[in-house]
């Protein structure tokens, strides 16, 4: 136990929680839409979330062709060459969480099965992904070539942030804020929240759900690679099985916030991602993974409907 | 518009809820359903909306059979519907309540400002609460939201399923109002599903009367809200006459 690290370590600590809470609660949203409509858990999300890893890798290394002996990036090539990533990444999540929606929902739910049975094939679709990326990489580790050449940006009060934090806070945060105006604003992302409150009513308002669903796991899909590509600016390193640890950090965050609740995300990944840094800090950084699991059986045993329950329905998906 | 329902069975599991009803809806009518509790007036209007499946007979609109189409696209073809227990969505302001029941149609963005003032005339009170979240009005705010958002769909037919269950008198006067100047000013031909029946029969042109999933009388409203065995059965004492 070492508690003077908190003080000491209270700035940099703060801002590494908050890039990681920030890319838990971009896989949250994953999690939290497609609960919001289906009112069931989609394990396949960490999946969804490995699989914009590799993107990532795939169009840097072999489409891009850059190596890590590459030159640095500068400017506008730096930019533009970032965001062609981010989007690719986004759009190969976005595809294999629809292509998921296909293969372990839908049909069975037009057959109008029991729900656990999708669970069970949201289940078989995740291992199935995972282990067919384990064969084909056998198992190691995939480097990235680096990009973001990385040096500290700026230097607030004796507190470095590094470029790569940097990118994570602010473009994590401004997709928050997106996918939060969507949903709000947009008349499809009022029928989301409308199925979330009441499918039947949503169908006699002219909605038609299956198309309600297919968006509501792109754009969860979408989210969630955007996530991946900013955890890859940062470790630069992934492997088949990245999504699992990842995956449950942000279950755990989407339920701490009060699953199926947009902003709830928000807080919850962000309050994880802080105390995940504090307390590792504290008791060591071995117990990272116990402290997450922690947090979640606490939540479901004291506060199941999450931290912000109810209070902020209006963001309800 | 002509809404004609033949020989319609509806089935849940193995239990038959509707067992092969008749009844049509002619272009500018107020048409009521009356009976009691589980005659299958909700299954009946479900149906009606897609919302349950037909297990034998027919739902003909307009002369097309559309027992097939999905409910979703049958509100494009002027069907809309308040539904029982008003379906509001509570965490959706008035406004946002009121614009999702335009998502059916195409020119939903030209129609929009219009419909809206169009519903705030029924009910003024709707535009008070415009910022408020659906959940936390008051049940016949509530019933009126449900029902100018079925409005917003620009329906040809519009179904109520007891717009006055839960509220208190002065609002069930208040509502069935609405509902006869909605059909009387809009022209808006409406088929209305009621236990109150002392209000659903003043207020409908014929009336159906449905005891366990069969019709068993039908009539002018009139002729039924003077029919002792109806009183009897459906308007509290045979004997005392229905306040006006």
């Amino acid at each position: 136990m070492n508690f003077s690290v908190v003080v000491n370590q209270f700035w940099p600590l703060l801002i590494n929680g908050l890039a990681v809470g920030l890319i838990y609660v971009l896989i949250s949203l994953g999690y939290t839409m497609v609960y919001g409509v289906l009112r069931l858990i989609n394990f396949a999300n960490s999946e969804i979330f490995m699989v914009g890893t590799f993107a990532t890798v795939i169009v840097t290394r072999d489409i891009f062709k850059y190596t890590s002996a590459h030159e640095a990036l500068h400017g506008f090539k730096l930019v533009a060459t970032l965001l062609l990533i981010l989007i690719a990444s986004m759009l190969f999540s976005g595809v294999t969480a629809v292509l998921v929606e296909l293969v372990a929902y839908r049909r069975l739910r037009s057959k109008g099965t029991n729900r656990l049975a999708s669970l069970i094939s949201a289940i078989g679709t995740s291992i199935m992904i995972s282990e067919g990326v384990r064969i084909l990489t056998k198992s190691a580790p995939v480097p990235t070539p680096r990009l973001l050449t990385k040096f500290n940006l700026i230097s607030i009060g004796g507190v470095d942030i590094r470029i790569d934090t940097f990118l994570v806070i602010v473009s994590a945060a401004l997709i928050f804020f997106m996918v939060d105006r969507f949903v709000t604003k947009t008349l499809l992302g009022k029928a989301i929240r409308a199925v979330s409150m009441s499918e039947e009513t949503s169908k006699l308002m002219g909605v038609n759900l299956n198309r309600v669903i297919s968006a509501t796991f792109l754009i969860g899909g979408l989210v969630t690679g955007a996530a991946a590509f900013l955890y890859m600016q940062v470790y630069e390193t992934t492997v088949f099985n990245v999504g699992f640890n990842l995956g449950l950090a942000a279950f755990t965050a989407a339920v701490l916030g009060g699953i199926g609740n947009i902003r709830g995300a928000f807080y919850g990944g962000l309050t994880l991602g802080l105390f995940e840094q504090y307390a590792s800090a504290i008791i060591g950084g071995q117990w990272k993974a116990v402290t997450v699991f922690s947090v979640l059986v606490l939540v479901l045993l004291f506060k199941p409907n999450g931290l912000f329950g109810e209070a902020i329905q209006q963001s309800r998906v | 518009m002509r809404l004609e329902v033949k020989d319609l069975r509806v089935q849940y599991g193995k239990i038959e809820a509707i067992k092969g009803i008749s009844f049509t809806v002619e272009q500018g009518e107020i048409v009521t359903l009356i009976g009691a509790n589980g005659a299958g007036k909700t299954t009946t209007l479900k149906t009606i909306s897609g919302l349950r499946a037909v297990a034998s007979g027919s739902i003909t609109y307009n002369g097309e059979d559309i027992s097939k189409v999905p409910a979703h696209e049958r509100v494009n073809l002027g069907i809309s519907q308040a539904p029982e227990g008003r379906g509001i969505f509570p965490g959706m302001t008035v406004l946002e309540n009121l614009e999702i029941g335009k998502y059916s149609r195409k020119d939903r963005k030209n129609e929009m400002a219009e419909d809206l003032e169009k519903v705030y005339h029924l009910f003024p009170r709707l535009k008070e609460r415009i910022n408020q979240a659906g959940g936390t009005l008051s049940g016949g705010e509530q019933q009126m939201l449900a029902i100018g958002r079925a409005l917003m769909a620009r329906p040809n037919v519009l179904l109520l399923d007891e717009p006055s269950m839960g509220l208190a008198p002065m609002m069930i006067q208040n509502i069935f109002n609405i509902i006869t100047s909605i059909n009387k000013e809009l022209g808006t031909t409406i088929l209305l599903v009621e236990q109150n029946a002392q209000q659903a029969l003043q207020r409908a042109h014929r009336a159906y009367v449905l005891e366990t999933g069969k019709i068993v009388k039908e009539a002018k409203a009139s002729d039924l809200l003077n029919d002792p065995a109806v009183r009897a059965a459906y308007l509290g004492t045979g004997a005392e006459k229905g306040h006006h």
